[in-house]
């Protein structure tokens, strides 16, 4: 049953399970940035609902939009990741420790 | 003529300590000399005027201070008092000049010396001729000052420094309080001239002044503090312990400061106030009491002092004590008398001691001299002279003054004391004349009649001094013999009217009259007691009797001289009680605790350190591990969704609050 509350619950809890991903995860990289993925997935489902139960065609731009950007983002996070990688030969989290405070 | 009197000594001064130099050792010597002895010729012929023409002299010469109805201009009065003072001034600083010439033809520094002597004598000119209070302080810190330049003369001795500055401090307790009575009598008069003060005291009579919620008769408070400037000038008990020690400036300075002028301000202070002094006789009483103590207290210590000097300076406390108890009984004018004549043989007394000392090698210690009578005939007979004259031998001078003064307080009629406290001082006073013999004569057998007990190599070197050093004890020889009879008329003779305006006194306490007519029992009192004194240092000294031999009396007797010698304590007792606490309090609390404690641990260094420390912590937080940044942004987005009622609420509270802060400092004492 497509409720507001169901709709609204379901994004909260991507968005949770995408932070507590990012929390827990310690070492992964890549791992992180696919609950980054689910995030803006998350969010973007909530603009659609949203756009659907005001009946607002804004919010579904703004989920176009958001599509593109996360894909323009992941894409380069990637680019960034390869690049980390040819240099360290690791992409492991816990060692990219060098600035510290 | 009369400005010249001041003008001289400043002019003498200034020349001598700027050009000393080119002055040389006796052009400076013979040119402050000749100034001072111009400022005696015309205050000679001021006092011709003014005392036996009865013409008092006010010159005005311009504004100094003005602010609001607050004005003081530059007004010298001379009156009698004052005139009287003048001619004690500039004959003691003169016949100190001339002294001085040859006692300090040796030193270095004569120039200097003479500069000093000359500034002195100018702030005390300054003193005593001014018509308004603020003038007359600056003459009081003036001699001060000057006192600290003469007895700190000698400066690289260690003693000389210690002493000077314990005579500074100590007069300026009394300086402290003699400002904070100027300060009252403003607030009360709204003038600090003399003629408006003493022409309105009268009216102020029922006047009070208000402070933290208390009332205080204004009158009596403002002569309490003038009296308390005068206790510190002139050194009654309590504030008397800078006088002996300032014995360590040279003799002359000895003369000059603590015999003759310094000293006497205080008392003058008194007499010119006479016309406050007498609507208050809660003061009356404190003078007596102090000032009869003094005496008794003073002669007694200076029974057991084995310093020449500081049994001198004992001697002058002690006269002094007389002073102020008579001022206390209202008679000022007696006690003006007994000022100037004690002027004369206390100068003779520490001239001639100059003189002693200057002829054994620079020997103080009495039991250290001896048959010096051999030797220094001309010196022990104005010595003689002058201890007489001192203990009150008929027809000499302090005869006249002194026991004058001891009658006045033997009056059982119409006194303005209580019985009690006039036999209090009656008493006090007639014993301190006991060891006023006793002493003087006990300092004239151990310096000049016993078995010498000094080294030979010194006694070959005796001589008599050369002629500037005796001719001034000649002449207060002179002074010690013949001034009090000459002058006893017109000072104190019955209906004199020599004082004019110049005292006041009030018609219910003058008792002149009844003094005269005493039983003639009581008036030979003094000569009892004194004659007691001198028989009694006779036979010690010619018997050779050991008072400390005697086995019986022997410890206590040990004690009791042991006690006085060191002046029951008292030095000891302040520095216990004042001096060291204050000291203490100086260093721990206001420096260690204040200065570099408390204030620098919540100023500077304390919120740099602090800063220091936090930060530190602070960067701690960037551990460059990404998921604990991850970890803050998203605790902080939470702390400031959480915040945001409060920013919706008030922009400047969340800054504050105690929780935000509260977490945040939690934060860091975790991490």
């Amino acid at each position: 049953m497509l409720t507001q509350a169901n709709c609204i619950t379901i994004s909260t809890f991507l968005f949770l399970i995408s932070i507590l991903g990012i929390f827990l995860n310690q070492k992964n990289i890549l791992i992180m940035l696919m609950s980054l993925e689910i995030m803006f997935l998350s969010v973007s489902f909530n603009f659609i609902f949203l756009s659907i139960y005001l009946d607002d065609i804004l919010g579904q731009i703004f989920a176009l939009l958001i599509l593109t950007v996360a894909a323009a983002e992941s894409s380069i996070g990637l680019a960034i990741l390869v690049v980390y990688y040819r240099i360290r030969n690791t992409i492991t989290v816990e060692l990219m420790s060098l600035t510290k405070g | 003529m009369y400005l010249l009197i001041l003008t001289l000594p400043l002019f003498g001064s200034l020349i001598t300590g700027f050009l000393g130099r080119l002055l040389g050792r006796y052009g400076a010597s013979i040119f402050s000399t000749t100034c001072v002895v111009g400022s005696m010729l015309l205050s000679f012929l001021a006092f011709y005027e003014v005392g036996f023409l009865s013409t008092p002299c006010y010159l005005t010469l311009t504004t100094w201070i003005t602010s609001g109805i607050f004005s003081v201009s530059w007004g010298f009065l001379f009156d009698s008092l004052t005139c009287v003072m003048l001619l004690v001034v500039t004959i003691v600083s003169t016949l100190v000049h001339l002294y001085s010439i040859k006692y300090m033809e040796n030193d270095p520094h004569c120039p200097r010396f003479m500069a000093y002597l000359q500034i002195f004598t100018f702030f005390m000119l300054v003193l005593i001729t001014a018509d308004n209070l603020i003038q007359m302080f600056l003459g009081w810190e003036g001699v001060g000052i000057s006192s600290y330049l003469l007895i700190n003369f000698w400066h690289t001795r260690y003693w000389a420094n210690q002493s000077a500055l314990k005579a500074l401090i100590v007069n300026r307790i009394g300086d402290f309080s003699l400002s904070i009575g100027i300060f009252l009598i403003f607030y009360v008069f709204r003038s600090t001239e003399y003629e408006i003060i003493f022409s309105t005291a009268p009216l102020f009579f029922n006047s009070f002044i208000y402070f933290l919620g208390f009332k205080f008769h204004a009158l009596t408070t403002i002569s309490l503090f003038l009296f308390l400037g005068a206790v510190g000038k002139s050194a009654q008990l309590g504030l008397h312990t800078w006088l002996p020690d300032a014995m360590e400036g040279p003799t002359p300075v000895s003369a000059l400061i603590h015999a003759a002028t310094m000293v006497t301000a205080g008392v003058f202070l008194l007499v010119r106030f006479s016309p406050l002094l007498e609507f208050t006789p809660f003061v009356l009483f404190l003078m007596v009491i102090f000032g009869s103590t003094t005496a008794f207290f003073a002669s007694m210590v200076g029974v057991f002092q084995n310093d020449l000097k500081k049994i001198i300076a004992y001697s002058t406390c002690s006269q002094l004590g007389y002073m102020v108890f008579c001022c206390g009984l209202s008679n000022y004018t007696v006690s003006m008398f007994h000022l100037s004549n004690h002027a004369f043989f206390k100068a003779l007394l520490f001239l001639c001691a100059g003189s002693v000392i200057h002829a054994i090698s620079d020997e103080q210690d009495i039991r250290k001299m001896g048959s010096l009578i051999n030797f220094l005939p001309l010196t022990y007979s104005v010595m003689l002279i002058g201890t007489l004259a001192l203990i009150g031998f008929p027809f000499l001078t302090g005869f006249y003054s002194k026991d004058f003064i001891l009658e006045l307080s033997q009056i059982f009629r119409y006194s303005n004391l209580e019985w009690t406290y006039k036999s209090f001082a009656c008493w006090l006073g007639n014993l301190s004349v006991f060891f006023t013999a006793f002493y003087s004569f006990r300092l004239i057998f151990l310096t000049f009649i016993n078995n010498s007990n000094s080294h030979r190599i010194l006694i070959n070197k005796v001589h008599e001094s050369s002629f500037l050093m005796y001719f001034p004890l000649l002449i207060l020889a002179l002074g010690s013999l013949f001034i009090g009879f000459i002058t006893k008329d017109f000072f104190i003779g019955p209906g004199t009217s020599f004082w004019n305006n110049s005292v006041f006194i009030f018609p219910s306490h003058s008792v002149h009259v009844e003094a005269e007519f005493l039983p003639t029992k009581i008036k030979w009192l003094p000569f009892i007691f004194s004659s007691l004194g001198i028989i009694l240092a006779t036979s010690i000294n010619i018997l050779n009797y050991n008072i400390f031999s005697s086995n019986r009396i022997n410890h206590f007797v040990t004690f009791f001289s042991f006690l006085i010698n060191k002046k029951w304590f008292i030095d000891i007792l302040y520095n216990r009680i004042f001096v060291r606490i204050i000291l203490y309090f100086g260093y721990t609390v206001s420096f260690k605790t204040f200065d570099r404690g408390f204030i620098e641990l919540w100023g500077p260094y304390g919120i740099s350190t602090l800063v220091k420390k936090y930060s530190k912590k602070l960067s701690l937080l960037q551990t460059g591990q990404i998921t604990h940044y991850l970890f803050f942004m998203i605790l902080g987005i939470i702390i400031f969704l959480l915040m945001f009622p409060y920013f919706a609420i008030n922009t400047f509270f969340p800054v504050c609050d105690f929780r935000l802060l509260g977490l945040f400092f939690l934060l860091i004492t975790l991490n």
